[in-house]
């Protein structure tokens, strides 16, 4: 059972999925990427929220994103003493703009740390950690 | 700002210690107290206000602390948005006082995160509760990978140098060399930072500030009350708070709390930059100060890699800043707010001995909690002798 001696292998942190937010951790499972933006005002946001921050509107379309972004910023980690992070230095974490306009943080992966630069295109990949649970990392655009 | 001049920081003191595993945590705090009493002269039976956090309390560690001390204040504040706390508490305390809900009000803190081996920077990966974290703690944020991200930006867009963030980090030591109490004193250079190992790159060992114990406390009361006391009170001209954080995903990163707050601090003051003589900006990292510069309007944005060159923070340059060490270099107990408050009133006093600064008649203070990189609070102070 590899799949089972991977999630037990498995130490860094993860989400606490609850009712609001269930609906994007389930997106992520089935390797779709989606942002939110209000019906009323139209503003975008990130992380999903029941409520628009412009407008309080309640009334939230799901928009599914290409996963097509760049690099806003990032660091090279070298220290982390947390479990599961000191097993995996050097890492990469960044916060990636969305090419429909909003920033994620996220990790950068299949691409070796000197390589990465602010600016550079990048998509994302899904990461399913867990059985429950996927994150949205970010690759070099191919 | 109507409360302007007509409130006080009359006692003020930095406990000594930067490591102490004989000491609690309360201990350390009911010292300080005790050390900011003696130092206005007041005694613990005029102490009617309280204002404390930290990182190693639990949520109603106010609570606890009055009960440590047998304590039963008229006004209480908690409020903990990081290192900015204790100087967001004197304002606080201020407009308590002048609102009439207390008349002697203590802002105190202390901490053994050197002696408990608390990994305050590098320690990251930990889950907090809030919405915000879910999004982020999975991908491994530390503190210093947080401040490294604006670093990496502000490189990335102005040309800022490792050269330019390493000076403030041998300016601070400088500083240090002069504080006989500081947790670091021999010099370093510019070549001795950027031979330091990269903790999260492009910030260096010696970009970031140091671990220690430590703890401090202020006695805040009216302008009125302090002219009788001990020592030479430093007067509140303005102060200022906010917070930045992703803004729902849209923000700009190099535009840090420290506009907003150090805004409101000059418009409430009415003084402006010419008028500042020295200030104590929170070091928690090198770029820490270079962008809150920035961002108080010291320097255009963009422009802070030279305004931090050629000696200007020195305590003998057009800017002194942090003239105690720093947390780069003298303390840093987890939230470093507090000494900020402690050194700007000692220069006011002029009781620096070696570090003072020439004719110091107005200070600035901003402190930062959190991280920049992430989301932070941001609180300013402008305070003088006259
Ligand atoms: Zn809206």
């Amino acid at each position: 059972m590899p799949q089972q001696k991977e999630q037990r292998a498995y130490r860094k942190p993860l989400p606490h999925i609850d009712e609001e937010n269930r609906p994007w951790w389930e997106a992520t499972q089935r390797h779709e990427l989606y942002i939110q933006k209000c019906r009323d005002c139209g503003d975008l946001r990130f992380h999903p929220r029941a409520l628009c921050t412009s407008c309080l509107s309640s009334r939230t379309e799901w928009v599914r994103c290409k996963g097509g972004g760049k690099i806003y910023t990032f660091t090279v980690t070298y220290q982390n003493q947390a479990a599961g992070f000191r097993e995996s230095l050097p890492y990469v974490m960044a916060w990636v703009e969305l090419d429909e306009g909003v920033k994620m943080l996220t990790n950068i992966v299949d691409c070796p740390p000197e390589q990465v630069k602010i600016g550079m295109p990048v998509e994302a990949v899904f990461d399913d950690v867990t059985p429950e649970v996927t994150l949205v990392k970010f690759r070099p655009a191919r | 700002m109507s409360l302007s001049r007509k409130i006080a920081v009359a006692g003020v003191y930095e406990h000594p210690t930067r490591f102490a595993p004989d000491k609690s945590m309360y201990q350390i705090m009911a010292e300080s107290v005790r050390g900011a009493l003696d130092d206005c002269g007041l005694s613990i039976k005029d102490v009617d206000g309280l204002l404390t956090a930290g990182m190693g309390m639990g949520p109603m560690g106010i609570v606890g602390f009055c009960d440590y001390l047998n304590l039963t204040p008229n006004y209480l504040d908690g409020t903990n948005i990081g290192g900015s706390s204790f100087v967001a508490h004197t304002a606080h305390a201020a407009a308590a006082i002048h609102a009439g809900l207390c008349n002697v009000a203590v802002v105190v803190y202390g901490s053994t995160a050197a002696s408990s081996r608390f990994a305050i920077g590098t320690g990251g990966g930990h889950g907090g509760g809030d919405p915000c974290d879910q999004y982020e703690f999975p991908f491994g944020p530390t503190t210093v990978g947080a401040y490294a991200m604006i670093a990496q930006r502000h490189m990335h867009d102005y040309g800022t140098t490792p050269e330019q963030l390493a000076e403030i980090a041998v300016t601070m030591r400088l500083h240090a060399s002069m504080n006989p109490v500081a947790k670091y004193r021999d010099p370093i250079t510019v070549e001795d930072v950027l031979a330091s190992r990269v903790i999260s790159s492009p910030l260096h060992l010696l970009d970031c500030c140091i671990i220690s114990d430590g703890g401090g406390a202020l006695v805040i009361t009216s302008a009125e009350r302090a002219r009788d006391l001990k020592k030479k009170p430093a007067y509140l001209l303005g102060a200022g708070e906010t917070v930045r954080h992703a803004a729902r995903g849209q923000r700009d990163f190099l535009e840090i709390a420290a506009a907003q707050s150090g805004r409101l601090a000059f418009e409430r003051a009415g003084v402006t930059h010419k008028d500042i003589d020295m200030a104590m900006i929170y070091d928690s990292f090198t770029i820490t100060v270079l962008s809150t510069l920035e961002n108080l309007g010291f320097c255009k944005r963009g422009e802070g890699g030279p305004f931090v060159s050629g000696g200007r923070l020195r305590f003998d340059g057009a800017l002194p800043i942090n003239t105690d060490g720093g947390g780069l270099s003298s303390n840093h107990p987890g939230m470093r707010g507090m000494f900020l408050v402690i050194e700007a009133v000692k220069q006011l006093r002029g009781e620096c001995g070696p570090r003072q600064v020439k004719n110091c008649k107005i200070a600035l203070v901003h402190g930062t909690g959190g991280a920049l990189g992430t989301r932070h609070s941001g609180a300013t102070l402008i305070l003088t002798n006259q």
